[in-house]
């Protein structure tokens, strides 16, 4: 890779021995991809707070920060030499995390390890990482604007900040936002380059696409016959928001490893066919109708055997605040079922919204809880004993299964709360 | 003996038996870092391990979590001892390059069309070779 003059004194270790090995990795990735260059960031949401046992046993031997500063070295930079964290250089943002002590008592999760998230938190705090603690950073502030080269990890959020917001990313990982948060570099390949933005495949639909399940569905089925190739998509769908959108990438980057598609007329880099596609033409034609949408279906629930659920797991990708009203008044004067849990999860900022708007209150009346800054699939922890979960989140029905062994079923909004309050699945595709 | 022309990912050399699949894979959510098994639920794979196998496969797909777990099971021990793949992404380099095992990709011909499952895989990173000898050929030996 060629390297300005900056980044050879970086390489150096003239701006101290932190930022020497967040570049030293980011030469050795770039490499690895055949980068030419880096690009200067001033975007990074990456992961850097997740407490694990590991650290937490570390912690209790040789202290909290040499746990945290080990954590970091090792796992944001991958430098087996133990750094002390320094300040950021960048804008750094803090994705999806575990979750912290205000939800003890709900989980079966360790006192010890809720704390050590909130300790985190303050440690990573204090070096200028804003803990947005959330999947969904262009939620609560982070919304960068069209041509912004990003550092994101979170494949939900890179897929929707190429997508929606015509920033450019590509589907970054732990050690590179490290690297780039106390650098503002990244390698200058893939999706930062705007002629690797333009469309692969045309995906007619035949099937009216409107609601959010429904959006869903057709991300997931896309996801997995196009893999991390450019989708165009046309046909019978109507006009998507924010929350379907946010469905929509969240099941095509899970089934598959979609990091960018176009929507003509809609997403920013298309207003026409012809400008999605740019220089290149389609190399296949999907066609998405009554058949692919039941097997997206079907495929989403095949985990799924017993109808009596345990737990109804809203908000993956963290809702929005009309998602968690739009639950709120379908729980409005309503009761859980005694054996049904429901959870919902916001990012914290949005939580704060929908307390003084009163719509936690609603749901806490009928028995549900509202949460914030992780998810089960992320932190792996569940209210105790669950064994049959039902979401509304095609994200969520693909990977709880895989990481926790419970059955998953997948449905509307309506079928969900339909479950929470009589504890019995009857949800089916119309 | 095959022999098969690439680009260097990762530097090194290693030799191993191949596990192939024709089907991408996660990382977080995909595999499970203690153990180097596949997990994912539809997956051709699950239930097997990569644990000290040359992973042959045509890439990355999923979770931006693929590199921190693909590192962990280097930590635990569990990774795979090499890596032969087709599609480049970040997701796959920033893996491989924090896993620590030699990698190659871009080949003269498809690694899936010429590696099974068994055969006997040395891989020269640095040189961008890899050598495959069948089972058949390793039983008569």
């Amino acid at each position: 890779m060629n390297l300005t003059d900056t980044e050879k004194m970086m390489l150096e270790g003239r701006e101290g021995l932190a930022v020497q090995k967040a570049m030293e990795l980011l030469v050795r990735y770039g490499d690895a991809l055949g980068a030419e260059r880096l690009v200067d960031t001033n975007n990074v949401c990456g992961a850097v707070t997740a407490p694990t046992p590991e650290k937490m046993e570390m912690a209790k031997i040789e202290g909290l920060e040499r746990a945290l500063n080990a954590g970091f070295s090792e796992m944001n930079l991958d430098s087996d030499v133990v750094i002390e964290v320094p300040r950021v250089k960048v804008y750094t943002c803090q994705l999806i995390q575990r979750f912290g002590p205000d939800t003890a008592g709900l989980h079966d999760g360790s006192r010890e390890l809720l704390d050590l998230q909130e300790d985190s938190d303050k440690f990573f705090g204090a070096r200028g990482v804003h803990i947005m603690a959330t999947c969904t950073p262009y939620q609560v502030g982070n919304v960068p604007v069209k041509g912004e080269h990003c550092a994101w990890m979170e494949s939900s959020a890179v897929v929707y900040c190429n997508s929606v917001l015509g920033a450019r990313t590509n589907t970054e990982g732990r050690e590179s936002t490290g690297a780039a948060s106390l650098t503002g570099k990244i390698p200058y390949w893939g999706y930062h380059l705007k002629e690797n933005r333009f469309g692969t495949h045309l995906v007619e639909v035949e099937v009216p696409t409107d609601s959010m399940m429904d959006w869903g569905l057709l991300g997931y089925y896309v996801g997995e016959i196009i893999q991390d190739d450019i989708p165009v998509l046309r046909g019978l769908l109507s006009q998507p928001d924010l929350a379907k959108l946010k469905h929509f990438g969240a099941a095509a980057a899970s089934s598959g490893g979609i990091e960018m598609y176009h929507i003509p007329g809609v997403t920013p880099e298309a207003p026409s066919i012809e400008s999605a596609f740019g220089t290149r033409k389609p190399v296949q034609t999907l066609r998405y109708g009554k058949q692919e949408r039941r097997i997206a279906y079907a495929n989403l629930n095949s985990s799924a055997r017993d109808r009596n659920i345990d737990f109804v797991m809203l908000g993956c990708p963290h809702d929005s605040i009309e998602q968690v009203w739009q639950t709120a008044r379908l729980l409005d004067g309503k009761r859980l079922h005694s054996g049904t849990e429901l959870w919902i999860r916001t990012p914290r900022a949005l939580r704060e919204l929908a307390d003084r708007s009163g719509y936690t209150k609603i749901v806490e009346d009928a028995g549900g809880h509202i949460l914030s800054d992780s998810c089960p699939a992320i932190s792996r922890l569940m209210p105790g004993g669950t064994k049959v979960v039902a979401t509304d989140s095609a994200k969520q029905a693909h990977y709880l299964p895989a990481i926790t062994g419970v059955q998953t079923w997948f449905g509307s909004l309506e079928d969900c709360v339909e479950a929470a309050v009589t504890g019995k699945w009857s949800g089916g595709l119309d | 003996m095959i022999v098969l022309h690439g680009r260097k990912v990762v530097g090194g050399s290693a030799q191993g038996e191949a596990l192939v699949t024709s089907q991408t894979i996660s990382g977080w959510g995909g595999i499970d870092p203690k153990t180097g098994t596949i997990i994912e639920l539809r997956h051709e794979l699950r239930g097997k391990s990569f644990k000290d196998k040359i992973l042959v496969f045509p890439g990355a797909k999923g979770s931006s979590g693929w590199s921190a777990f693909f590192h962990m099971a280097r930590l635990n021990g569990a990774a795979p001892r090499g890596f032969v793949f087709n599609k480049m992404s970040t997701k796959i380099a920033l893996g491989l390059v924090v896993t620590h095992a030699p990698a190659v990709t871009d080949f003269d011909r498809d690694p899936l069309k010429v590696i099974e499952t068994g055969d006997w895989v040395e891989i020269d990173a640095d040189q961008g070779i890899v050598k495959v000898t069948k089972q058949a050929e390793r039983l008569l030996k």
